[in-house]
């Protein structure tokens, strides 16, 4: 394949998904996907490991997303949704996602639940002041809470209407399994070229998490998605719950968008978006969420927790 | 809500590893092909392809295997001295014979061989401190057999800055002789020309052959590693190994002049070696990662109870171009002095020595390698490779005086070879 260096140091090929340039010290490869603008930047003289890495990060996110979007129809997804309340085969990855919903389901005492989608049918969270009203709240909760979700190794099966949205976790999956990717093509790469093993950051929408340090542990920069706050890492991760930016508004009250699925209304006082930071960046990703779901008590929780964070309301 | 606060993190973190712990996602194969010629000028040739494959798995396991297939012709000194007129000599097999040219070296030139390798290797981290690794090696040509077993157990030591190890490694080699195992030190039998009958030949071919006796050598190794980081451009390695063989050491292709005084040779006796040899080695090597290049040297130095001593320098340079290019020089010197009984030719009328070889390969010798390979990576991993060498070997004089006419000849010729081989990765 023939490579060309344009004038502002784009370097791509025609028939190239994503966009590397070169910057003072590393290359940033850019790409849409799952609704965000995604960016890995590679600490990094070579252009052609740049080049390997975005290509196998690209192609993993895609994968994720191919099999867990709620947006696509010609997926797994679709196919547990539209099941009708048959049961749909699963594979071990899909498997490991459900264990791992249900564990944040057990932790959270059931408000962290994938099945709780449905009721963005009564929400539209617009800013407008359009408030739903209860019986039409009512009439979809039947439909929500993830104990009537059984799953086993190779099937999952819940009563027809209901539906699991992956959507809570699948980017700060998406981010981990990417840098996990990016982490064993380092090391082969390493150990065959005698070559120190290069730092890259993965931000998938703000969700974010870094292979290893960088040399001398200069930090990255990044700035977070929705937010004017930049921010400084030198290793782990980052992931951030919440969007400032949808709510709904009435006679002074706001409603956020974080919905309790047991009453189907939103959670009382919860924070617009909280930043935390994790070794991988689906525990930075529930944790922001657990929290998020504490309400007035965001901050306790996570001050209970330990852990590094950032908290708008 | 009221949970179980200090338990979230902790739960979460564990519940995170198990999601991402062992993955669907298959990682690649990466594979190497190579293909190699080695041509001496008027004898060897060699052509070997090889193949690796190479599989990293999941928390730092990986198993690799490879198919090595190697094709052999052309002449190799038999061990015979030259001599001023025509030699004949019977082939091994006893159903045939060779002419030695006058004045040169006699070559056996019906030196034919396919050998076929395969080997698989796993290793893996046990604990957080140790690394295990075990492996199979099966060759196969048609007059040799081998199997072998290692293992290994590495300590990290230092944060893994230390690394020190134990091998061993078990072969079993079974050797089949075109002709049989000839007897150590009999008189080779003339061509069957010279004979009244093919049956008087096959009788008298028949008697220089062993009828029972070992066809099999064992070897085991045993080797002591340490791997130390220096820094993080630095590492550098010390091994030491022992190795003790037991069984058919002798080259039963291999013969010894058995010349008079006027240096004509009267007989050809196949040649005899003793039935063990216990080796030690040690090795010494650094590499160093400059900002565009790395620098690798090493050292090598063996004796072991045959007399048989060798050193070995080796060195290479890998410099990186910008392109993704490297060009990468190559010197390697070796020097070993000859095994005890080595000796070039045996004079008739002296006592028979219990063991004597006239093979050039365990006589006091020189030898130097220069060469250079280039090699490109481009696209997704892959990367093509060029390696041009240029090998001599020069036998020395041990100080064996020698008479008559063998005076005049040259019982140490030296020998020049070019190695080209063409690797692709993927």
């Amino acid at each position: 394949m023939q490579y060309f260096i344009s004038e502002d140091n784009i370097v791509t090929t025609a028939d190239q998904p994503y966009d590397l340039s070169r910057h003072n010290g590393h290359f940033s490869a850019s790409f849409k996907a799952m609704a965000s603008s995604c960016e890995l930047l590679i600490a990094t003289e070579d252009e052609h490991l740049a080049h390997a890495l975005a290509k196998r990060s690209l192609a993993e996110v895609k994968r994720i997303e191919r099999k867990f979007s709620r947006y696509q129809k010609d997926n797994l997804c679709y196919a547990i949704n539209n099941a009708n309340g048959a049961s749909t085969p699963i594979d071990q990855e899909c498997h490991r996602l459900l264990q791992f919903a249900q564990t944040c389901y057990e932790l959270s005492e059931g408000m962290f639940d994938l099945s709780s989608g449905v009721l963005r049918r009564a929400w539209q969270f617009d800013c407008s002041d359009r408030i739903p009203e209860q019986q039409e709240i009512e009439a979809i909760l039947p439909l929500v809470g993830w104990q009537q979700v059984i799953f086993d190794k190779r099937q999952i099966q819940m009563k027809a209407g209901m539906e699991i949205d992956f959507g809570g976790i699948g980017k700060e999956y998406a981010v981990s399994r990417v840098t996990e990717i990016c982490q064993q093509f380092l090391y082969q790469q390493t150990c065959k070229q005698q070559t120190s093993e290069a730092s890259v950051l993965i931000n998938l929408g703000g969700d974010i998490q870094i292979t290893r340090p960088q040399k001398d542990r200069k930090p990255w920069i990044v700035g977070i998605e929705n937010d004017d706050q930049v921010i400084s890492i030198c290793e782990g991760a980052l992931a951030t719950s919440g969007d400032s930016k949808r709510y709904l508004l009435k006679e002074g009250k706001r409603y956020s968008h974080i919905l309790n699925p047991k009453t189907g209304w939103p959670v009382e006082q919860a924070p617009a978006s909280i930043t935390t930071t994790a070794p991988l960046c689906v525990q930075a990703g529930c944790l922001a969420t657990l929290a998020l779901l504490q309400g007035k008590n965001a901050e306790d929780f996570l001050k209970e927790q330990d852990v590094h964070y950032w908290c708008t309301r | 809500m009221q949970l179980d606060k200090k338990n979230v993190k902790t739960a979460l973190f564990a519940a995170s590893c198990a999601l991402l712990g062992s993955n669907a996602v298959a990682e690649d194969w990466e594979y190497d092909a190579a293909i190699m010629y080695y041509g001496e000028s008027d004898r060897v040739q060699a052509v070997e392809g090889i193949f690796h494959a190479n599989k990293d798995l999941k928390n730092g396991r990986e198993f690799s295997g490879k198919v090595v297939l190697d094709s052999l012709t052309g002449a190799s000194a038999n061990g015979a001295v030259p001599q001023d007129t025509p030699q004949t000599f019977t082939s091994p097999s006893g159903k045939g014979h060779y002419e030695g040219k006058a004045n040169e070296m006699p070559l056996d030139d019906s030196f034919v061989d396919t050998r076929l390798q395969l080997g698989g290797q796993w290793s893996q981290p046990l604990g957080e401190n140790y690394l295990f690794s075990a492996g199979a090696n099966l060759s196969a040509e048609f007059d040799y057999q081998s199997i072998a077993f290692n293992t290994m157990i590495g300590r990290y030591l230092n944060k893994k800055n230390t690394t020190l190890s134990l091998g061993l490694s078990y072969a079993f080699d079974r050797i089949q002789p075109d002709g049989g195992r000839p007897i150590a030190l009999s008189r080779t039998v003339p061509d069957a020309e010279q004979f009244d009958s093919q049956e008087a030949f096959d009788q008298a071919f028949n008697a220089t052959r062993q009828s029972g006796g070992d066809d099999s050598k064992n070897t085991l190794d045993i080797i002591f590693g340490l791997t130390q980081v220096i820094n993080r451009r630095w590492i550098t390695q010390f091994n030491f190994s022992l190795s003790e063989v037991d069984g058919y050491l002798t080259d039963a292709y291999k013969i010894v002049s058995e010349v008079n005084t006027d240096g004509r040779a009267i007989s050809q006796r196949y040649e005899s070696r003793p039935s063990t040899r216990s080796k030690m080695a040690f090795f010494a090597q650094s590499k160093y990662h400059f900002k565009k290049s790395v620098w690798d040297i090493s050292y090598r130095i063996s004796d072991d109870d045959w007399g048989l001593t060798g050193q070995s320098l080796e060195t290479r340079y890998r410099y990186m171009f910008a392109n993704n290019s490297y060009l990468e020089p190559h010197i390697r010197f070796y020097q070993q002095d000859a095994a005890d009984f080595y000796q070039p030719f045996l004079l008739a009328g002296e006592a028979l020595p219990e063991f004597v070889s006239a093979d050039y390969r365990i006589g006091k010798l020189n030898t130097y390698t220069v060469g250079l390979k280039y090699g490109k990576k481009i696209n997704n991993g892959r990367e093509y490779g060029v390696r041009l060498e240029y090998y001599n070997q020069t036998p020395q004089d041990i100080g064996i005086e020698a008479p008559g006419q063998l005076a005049a000849q040259d019982l140490y010729p030296s020998i020049n070879a070019v190695i080209v081989q063409f690797s692709y990765k993927y």
